[in-house]
C-alpha cells in the first residue's frame, strides 16, 4: 500500500470517527454522573433530521446547528427528567428516545418534505463546508509532510476540528476542575456528594445537557456536513457504537478518542476493501467487512482490555436512605 | 416530656454558656409512623454527648433532621443559643455540624485529599484550592492526631482510616459539632479506642461530639452525659457518670433485660464439623483462608471473632457450599464433603447442616416475599411443602404460623411482605427456618446485627438451648461481646488465617491484639 493509499483510508477514518467521538464524548459526560445513556443513537438521529430540515428551510448551517442542538438538549432532558427526577429505569428511558426518534424523524421528515423521509438536498452555506488551513496548498507538493498537512490534517469541516478539541477539554473539565470532581463523584457515590452539601439533582441535570449538547453536534455532523441532507435512520447504530467506544475506553477522554479512531478506522478499511479481490479467498464479502468493527467491538469487549468498571452509582436512581 | 420550654438538665459543660445544640419539640413522620416524637435536648458546648437506644428508636433520623438531611414536621433547633434554619447538609456545614455516617459518604477512587475537598475545592479550578487544602489538611493532622496519606486512594485504605477521613473532612469544613453514628461497628477494638482518644482531644479543644451507638461499654468509657431514646422518644438524658450500662439497657428496653448470658457448663460430645488446612481464593485472585483447621464437637458452641473482611464470611460460605475452595477438607460427622467441587448448599443441607447467613438481606431472605414464603426458602423441595409437583400453601402457612408463634416473631403475620418485619424480626424468621430443622450443625453468621436487646437476648437463648441439645455451633460476630459470652472456645480470624484459640475467658485486650494478627502466646513463645 503506498503513501496516498495510507493517507486516504485515515483520512476517511477521520471523518468516521467524528460522530463517534462526539457521541462517545456525550456518554461520558452522563455516565460519570451516574445516568447512563442507551439513547445516545436517538439523541444523534433526532439532531440529524433537526440541523437537515433546518438547514434546508433557512440556507444557513449554523442555524441547522442550533436546532440540532435544542432538539438533542430536549431529548436528554426528557431522559434526565425520567431518570433523575422521576428515577425511572434509565434503560427503558434510553429505550424510549431512540424509538421516539426513529419514529418522528421518519415521520415528520416524510410529512413535511414529501420525500420520503429525506430532507432537501443541502446547498452552499446550508452546509459545513471544508476548510482549508492555512498553507495547505503551499505544502501540498512537498513529499510526505505535504500529503499528511494538505490531506489529513487540513481540508475537513468545522465539526471535524471541533470534535478534536472537544477532547482536550472534556479531559480538563473532568481532571480539573470543581464541576469535574463533583461529576465523577457523583457518579461514584451521590450519597457522598448530597452530604457534602451538593445538589445531587442539579449536578446530574448538567451533566444530562452537556451530553445534549455533544450528541446534538454529532448529529449535525452527519446531516449537514458529512452529508447533504438528512435520510430515514442516518446514524445506523452509531450512538451504540459510540457506546461500546466509551466502555473501550473506560470512560476516559483520550482513551476515548483513540477507541473512536480505531472504529472508524475499521469502518475505512472496511469500505476501502469492498470489492477487492483477495488471492486465495476472492472477493470479500461486504457484508463481512461491514461487520468487523462490531466484531471486533464484541471480541475486544469480551476480553482484551481488562475489566471495565463503570461508574459505580450508574443506571442507579438517588434515593435519600430513610 | 410534655414541656416544650423545659431547661436541660444540669450537665457540666452546659455552664451558663447557652447550649452548642439544643432541639426543642421535634416531631418527624414518615407516613403512619412517627420515628421522632417531641423530642427535647441539650447538648452542652465542649461535651460528648452519647445517643443510646435499640433500631428504629429514631436516633439516625433525629441526627438526619439535625443534619439537614430531612426537615421535622415540627420543633425548633438552636445552635449557641440562636435558632437555626437547616433545610439541607450545605446549611448544616454552614452551621458547624459536622457528620460521620456509619456508612461512609466518600468517594472511593479518590485520593483522600479529593474526598476532603470535595463541595469546598476553594474556586472553580481545581488547581487553586489544592495548595491550600494540603496544608490545612497537615495542620488538622497534627493537631488531632489524625494521620493519613492525602495523596492516597481512598478505597485501598483500611476502614479505620476510612473514617479517619470522614472526620478529617467534617474538620475541614469548619464543623464545631461532630455527629458520630455507630463509628465502631467496623473498628477493632484498639481502633475504637484510637478513635475515642481523638473524641476526647476533640472534645478538649472545645469542640461539641454527639455520639450515637448501641453500645452502652462505650457510652460509659467516653461520654460525659448520654440520652436514652425509646420508640421516637427520648425518655431519659443523665450524667454518663451517675448512670450504669444496666440501667441504661433497662432505659431503652423499657423492661429489665439480662445482660450476661445464663449458661451451663458444655457437654463436649463427638467432633461433628471438622475443617482441614481450608485455602480459599475469590473470583480476583485474593486469598481469602489461608490454611485453616479447627473442630466444632457436638455440644459446643465455637466462636470465630474478628474484624469483618478476614475470611469469616468465606469460611461460612466454603462451610454452607455456596462457595468452593481450592484445597483442604470438611468433615461433617467423619465424612467428607466435596468442598472443592461437588458441594453445594443443597448437598450440605442434606447433611444435617443448616446456615443462618451473615447477610440476611442479601442470602437469607427474599425480602419482596411474604413470610410464610421465606420460612420455608431452600426446604421448598421437601415432600412436607408440596403436593405432586405444586407447592402445597395450606401447608407451607400452618407451618410458617407454628413457628411465628414459638419463636415470637411480631406481627405474627405470615402473609405480610418479609421487608415490612423489622431487623429483629427478619432474622427471627430466618433462625426459625434453619433451627426448625433440627440440624446437627448450625453456622451462624452475625445473629445478632442490627436486632433489638430485646430480641438478642431471645436468639441468644435459643443458641444456648441449641449447645445444650447436643448441636455443633459455628458462630462468627463481629461482636466482641457476643462471642465472648456465647463461646466455649473462641477462635481469632486475621487476613484469612486462624490466629489462634483461647477460651471464653480470654481478655478482650488480648482478643483485640489477636484480632489485628498479633498472638501474645505466638510471640511469647
Amino acid at each position: 500500500m503506498d503513501l496516498l493509499t495510507i493517507v486516504l483510508v485515515v483520512d476517511s477514518a477521520i471523518r468516521l470517527a467524528t460522530p463517534l467521538l462526539l457521541a462517545c464524548l456525550a456518554g461520558l459526560f452522563s455516565e460519570r454522573s451516574g445516568i447512563f445513556d442507551i439513547g445516545l443513537e436517538g439523541k444523534m438521529l433526532g439532531a440529524a433530521f433537526a440541523a437537515g430540515a433546518a438547514a434546508g428551510v433557512t440556507g444557513s448551517a449554523w442555524l441547522g446547528l442550533l436546532v440540532a442542538i435544542m432538539v438533542s438538549v430536549l431529548l436528554a432532558l426528557i431522559h434526565g427528567f425520567a431518570s433523575i427526577t422521576q428515577r425511572g429505569n434509565q434503560i427503558v428511558s434510553g429505550v424510549a428516545i431512540n424509538f421516539l426518534a426513529a419514529g418522528l424523524t421518519a415521520l415528520l421528515g416524510q410529512a413535511w418534505f414529501h420525500q420520503g423521509g429525506r430532507t432537501p438536498q443541502l446547498l452552499g452555506d446550508a452546509r459545513f463546508k471544508s476548510l482549508t488551513l492555512p498553507g495547505a496548498d503551499a505544502l501540498a507538493g512537498v513529499p510526505v509532510l505535504g500529503p499528511v498537512y494538505s490531506e489529513l490534517i487540513s481540508g475537513h469541516n468545522l465539526l471535524v476540528y471541533v470534535a478534536a478539541a472537544a477532547v482536550p477539554l472534556t479531559w480538563w473539565v473532568v481532571y480539573r476542575t470543581r464541576f469535574g470532581l463533583r461529576l465523577r463523584a457523583v457518579g461514584e457515590n451521590p450519597a457522598a456528594v448530597d452530604t457534602a452539601g451538593i445538589s445531587v439533582t442539579w449536578l446530574r441535570y448538567r451533566a444530562v445537557i452537556i451530553c445534549g449538547v455533544l450528541c446534538g453536534l454529532a448529529g449535525s455532523y452527519l446531516s449537514i456536513a458529512q452529508s447533504a441532507g438528512f435520510i430515514v435512520n442516518m446514524t445506523a447504530g452509531k450512538g451504540f457504537i459510540a457506546l461500546a467506544a466509551l466502555i473501550f475506553s473506560k470512560w476516559r477522554p483520550w482513551q476515548a478518542l483513540g477507541a473512536c479512531f480505531l472504529f472508524g478506522l475499521l469502518d475505512a478499511i472496511a469500505i476501502r476493501l469492498q470489492g477487492v479481490i483477495v488471492p486465495g479467498i476472492g472477493e470479500v464479502p461486504v457484508q463481512l467487512m461491514q461487520a468487523l468493527p462490531y466484531i471486533l467491538t464484541v471480541v475486544l469487549l469480551a476480553g482484551f482490555i481488562g475489566r471495565a468498571i463503570p461508574p459505580r452509582a450508574g443506571g442507579v436512581p438517588y434515593v435519600k436512605e430513610r | 416530656m410534655t414541656d416544650k420550654t423545659m431547661s436541660p438538665p444540669d450537665l457540666p459543660g452546659a455552664g451558663t454558656a447557652p447550649p452548642a445544640i439544643e432541639l426543642i419539640g421535634i416531631d418527624k413522620s414518615f407516613g403512619p409512623v412517627r420515628a421522632n416524637r417531641d423530642i427535647n435536648m441539650a447538648v452542652g458546648k465542649g461535651t460528648i454527648h452519647g445517643i443510646v437506644g435499640e433500631n428504629g428508636a429514631g436516633k439516625s433520623t433525629l441526627m438526619s433532621i439535625l443534619y439537614g438531611f430531612y426537615q421535622a414536621d415540627a420543633g425548633e433547633i438552636r445552635i449557641n443559643g440562636q435558632p437555626a434554619v437547616i433545610r439541607s447538609s450545605e446549611q448544616a456545614i454552614a452551621a458547624g455540624i459536622g457528620m460521620v455516617h456509619q456508612h461512609f459518604m466518600l468517594v472511593y477512587p479518590f485520593t483522600v485529599l479529593e474526598n476532603v475537598i470535595l463541595g469546598v475545592e476553594g474556586g472553580a479550578l481545581l488547581g487553586e484550592g489544592i495548595a491550600d487544602a494540603h496544608k490545612e489538611l497537615e495542620r488538622l493532622e497534627r493537631e488531632y492526631e489524625l494521620q493519613v496519606d492525602p495523596e492516597a486512594i481512598v478505597g485501598e485504605l483500611p476502614v479505620g482510616l476510612q473514617q479517619r477521613v470522614e472526620i478529617l473532612k467534617a474538620l475541614y469544613r469548619g464543623a464545631e459539632t461532630l455527629i458520630l453514628d455507630e463509628p465502631t461497628s467496623v473498628l477493632t477494638p484498639a481502633e475504637a479506642d484510637h478513635l475515642f482518644r481523638v473524641l476526647k482531644q476533640l472534645r478538649d479543644q472545645g469542640k461539641t461530639v454527639i455520639l450515637i451507638t448501641h453500645k452502652l461499654r462505650e457510652i460509659m468509657a467516653v461520654t460525659d452525659n448520654v440520652s436514652v431514646m425509646r420508640r421516637g422518644e427520648i425518655v431519659a438524658t443523665m450524667k454518663t457518670a451517675e448512670t450504669s450500662p444496666e440501667k441504661l439497657a433497662e432505659l431503652m428496653v423499657g423492661r429489665s433485660v439480662l445482660l450476661q448470658v445464663d449458661k451451663g457448663p458444655a457437654k463436649i460430645g463427638r467432633p461433628l464439623l471438622e475443617v482441614e488446612n481450608l485455602t480459599a481464593v475469590d473470583e480476583r485472585g485474593v486469598t481469602r483462608l489461608a490454611d485453616v483447621s479447627f473442630t466444632v464437637h457436638a455440644g459446643e458452641i465455637v466462636g470465630i471473632a474478628g474484624v469483618a473482611g478476614n475470611g469469616q464470611s468465606a469460611l461460612l460460605e466454603v462451610i454452607a457450599g455456596i462457595r468452593h475452595a481450592k484445597s483442604g477438607r470438611i468433615l461433617v460427622d467423619g465424612k467428607p464433603i466435596g468442598v472443592t467441587g461437588g458441594s453445594s448448599p443443597a448437598a450440605v443441607r442434606a447433611r444435617a447442616l443448616a446456615h443462618v447467613p451473615e447477610d440476611r438481606h442479601g442470602m437469607g431472605l427474599v425480602t419482596a416475599f411474604e413470610e410464610s414464603e421465606n420460612s420455608i426458602l431452600g426446604y421448598h423441595s421437601d415432600t412436607q411443602y408440596l403436593s405432586g409437583p405444586f407447592l402445597n400453601i395450606e401447608s407451607i402457612r400452618a407451618d410458617a404460623l407454628e413457628k411465628i408463634e414459638k419463636y415470637d416473631i411480631r406481627p405474627p403475620d405470615n402473609r405480610l411482605k418479609t421487608a415490612n418485619f423489622s431487623g429483629g424480626n427478619q432474622q427471627k424468621i430466618v433462625l426459625a427456618r434453619e433451627m426448625e430443622r433440627d440440624p446437627d450443625i448450625l453456622l451462624v453468621g452475625q445473629p445478632t446485627r442490627g436486632v433489638d436487646i430485646g430480641a438478642i437476648e431471645f436468639i441468644h437463648r435459643q443458641l444456648i438451648a441449641m449447645r445444650d441439645a447436643g448441636k455443633a455451633i459455628l458462630l462468627v460476630s463481629v461482636e466482641l461481646d457476643e462471642i465472648r459470652s456465647l463461646s466455649d472456645r473462641i477462635l481469632v480470624m486475621f487476613a484469612g488465617r486462624v490466629v489462634g484459640e483461647r477460651g471464653p475467658d480470654a481478655s478482650e485486650g488480648e482478643l483485640g491484639l489477636m484480632m489485628a494478627g498479633i498472638d501474645s502466646r505466638e510471640e511469647a513463645a
